[in-house]
């Protein structure tokens, strides 16, 4: 009997709710396109997106669909298929917010919620303007050194949902993410996890270590929903490599709202009412 | 054989990672990916060992812990090297990876600061890599700080700038006095050239020389033996400048 809920991607896409911290992963690392596209459909809202560090066109397509109200980011790209267009004009336009960030601070804020302690220090930013604007970080002095040592502490930032896609859950529950760890480390930081897969198999991870070492246990996860392909057009490590004219058509069609809502209908992405 | 450009300075960039024992490579980076691998080959000839991290390939990226773990492995200095770009770099080696106007109301807003703000710190040698050496890349004062090149001396800083390489000439960094100085001018580019081209300030060395070019033996090597394992992770790279094809 599996530990956790089985839905539909729509289902998934209805659980996060609009104004939620929504937690982001690497474009390297199981981004949930198939639930992202049913985000745009439901018309999601004010969402705050974390990234880590960083997120392609996932973040793009939900700011261009307006679903976006704040972003917390080392970077917004489309990696070598060039810069992320809908996230150029949002923030030009003044239509979104960011806080600018930079990679191990991402990381960083989420460690401290996975150890359940209130901040966590992090060398470097000092002297960055990434730090002087963000009040939310403060620079202390080292209490374990005599000598004048600044660093810079930085607060947990617990998640209220993290989504993303996987290979496989097993017949448990438990999913199955290999080396990709920020995806561990987003969930331990969540208060809600929603994971889609590729597939579900009738198996137990945890019967040996070399399935275990790269599984998350069930007890995380809130619920999981099957699709296929559910990472294009980006790739899936070990299934499927990312869809470079796909990828390339969706940039080209960003560049303009006329053209982003075009791609949205032809991708048949079109407004649903709410569940 | 003429050595391409790009063949040019992957030669440069791997003459200055010839003793290092880890060589981390970021996103987005195929030149210094190659440099790295071509400084490996050859320390290897020499009967060495070196550990080259490249973040966007498979193979090369040895990590279990997640992308956290290269920071990890740099705060705690176990990487040599590492790579740098920015859309702006000024005179004192503060890098702009961020955009172009009066932070946050940009004209041009770019992808962000990645790691930098961190990496540019710890890890010993930063190598600032940028190939356009213009005045609109090299500039005096860069609009936003993704990263400063130097720090007061009570900030922990094991780390920092050494060299900048573009497609003109290498510089070298001196963290004391926050100055560039040019060492090498590419063939075709002169002193005054560079002058033109820069939009700071820096000192030009008393031995300035013409950049050295591949020997023929190292051209061989990065065409044969490098090329086709850049291919497998940044394949537009590689078919642009070598005609490979996945």
């Amino acid at each position: 009997m599996s530990q956790v809920d089985h839905m539909s991607v729509e289902d998934i896409a209805d659980a996060v709710p609009d104004g939620a911290l929504l937690g982001v992963p690497a474009d390297y690392s199981g981004v949930p396109m198939a639930v992202t596209r049913a985000l745009v459909a439901r018309g999601a809202k004010d969402l705050r997106l974390y990234c880590l560090p960083l997120t392609t066109m996932q973040g793009d397509m939900l700011i261009g669909a307006g679903c976006v109200a704040d972003i917390e980011a080392a970077a917004v790209t489309m990696g070598e298929y060039g810069l992320a267009p809908c996230f150029s004009r949002a923030f030009q336009g003044g239509t979104i917010s960011m806080q600018d960030s930079t990679c191990p601070a991402l990381h960083a804020q989420l460690q401290a919620v996975e150890k359940g302690v209130p901040f966590i220090p992090l060398r470097g930013l000092i002297g960055s303007d990434i730090d002087h604007h963000r009040p939310d970080w403060r620079k202390i002095q080292n209490p374990y050194d005599d000598q004048e040592d600044p660093i810079v502490v930085l607060p947990a930032r617990p998640l209220d949902i993290t989504v993303f896609h996987a290979p496989k859950a097993d017949r448990n529950g438990n999913v199955f993410i290999g080396r990709q760890r920020e995806l561990a480390t987003l969930t331990h930081a969540s208060k809600e996890v929603y994971v889609t897969v590729e597939e579900v198999v009738d198996t137990d991870f945890f019967a040996t270590e070399a399935t275990a070492a790269g599984a998350l246990p069930a007890f995380y996860i809130s619920g999981i929903a099957r699709a296929e392909k559910g990472a294009w057009p980006l790739g899936l490590t070990d299934q499927y490599d990312p869809d470079g004219p796909a990828i390339r058509e969706y940039v080209a069609a960003a560049k303009t709202e006329a053209g982003f809502s075009e791609y949205l209908a032809a991708q048949g992405i079109v407004a649903r009412p709410a569940a | 054989m003429d050595a391409t450009r790009e063949e040019l300075l992957i030669s440069v960039l791997a003459d200055k990672l010839a003793y290092d024992r880890h060589v981390a490579v970021g996103a987005a980076s195929p030149i210094p990916g190659a440099a790295a691998l071509l400084a490996k080959a050859e320390k290897q000839d020499a009967g060495g060992r070196m550990q080259v991290t490249i973040i966007h390939s498979r193979r090369h990226n040895p990590f279990t812990d997640g992308s956290r773990e290269l920071f990890d492995c740099a705060a705690r200095g176990l990487i040599d090297s590492f790579f740098l770009g920015g859309v702006q770099i000024d005179g004192r080696a503060n890098i702009n990876l961020v955009g172009v106007g009066d932070y946050p109301d940009l004209k041009k807003r770019f992808p962000g600061s990645f790691g930098s703000a961190l990496m540019y710190y710890v890890v010993p040698k930063v190598i600032l890599f940028r190939e356009e050496h213009s005045p609109r890349t090299l500039v005096e004062k860069v609009d936003f700080i993704s990263a400063p090149g130097a720090s007061p001396p009570n900030v922990h800083r094991p780390g920092g700038p050494q060299h900048l390489v573009t497609n003109r000439c290498v510089m070298d960094f001196d963290n004391e006095r926050a100055r560039f100085e040019l060492r090498s001018c590419h063939p075709g580019e002169t002193v005054d050239t560079i002058r033109e081209a820069t939009g700071f300030h820096f000192d030009v060395g008393v031995d300035v020389e013409e950049t050295p070019l591949p020997s023929a033996e190292r051209l061989t090597r990065i065409r044969e033996h490098i090329a086709p394992q850049i291919l497998t992770f940044y394949p537009e790279f590689a078919s642009r400048i070598w005609g490979l094809a996945a």
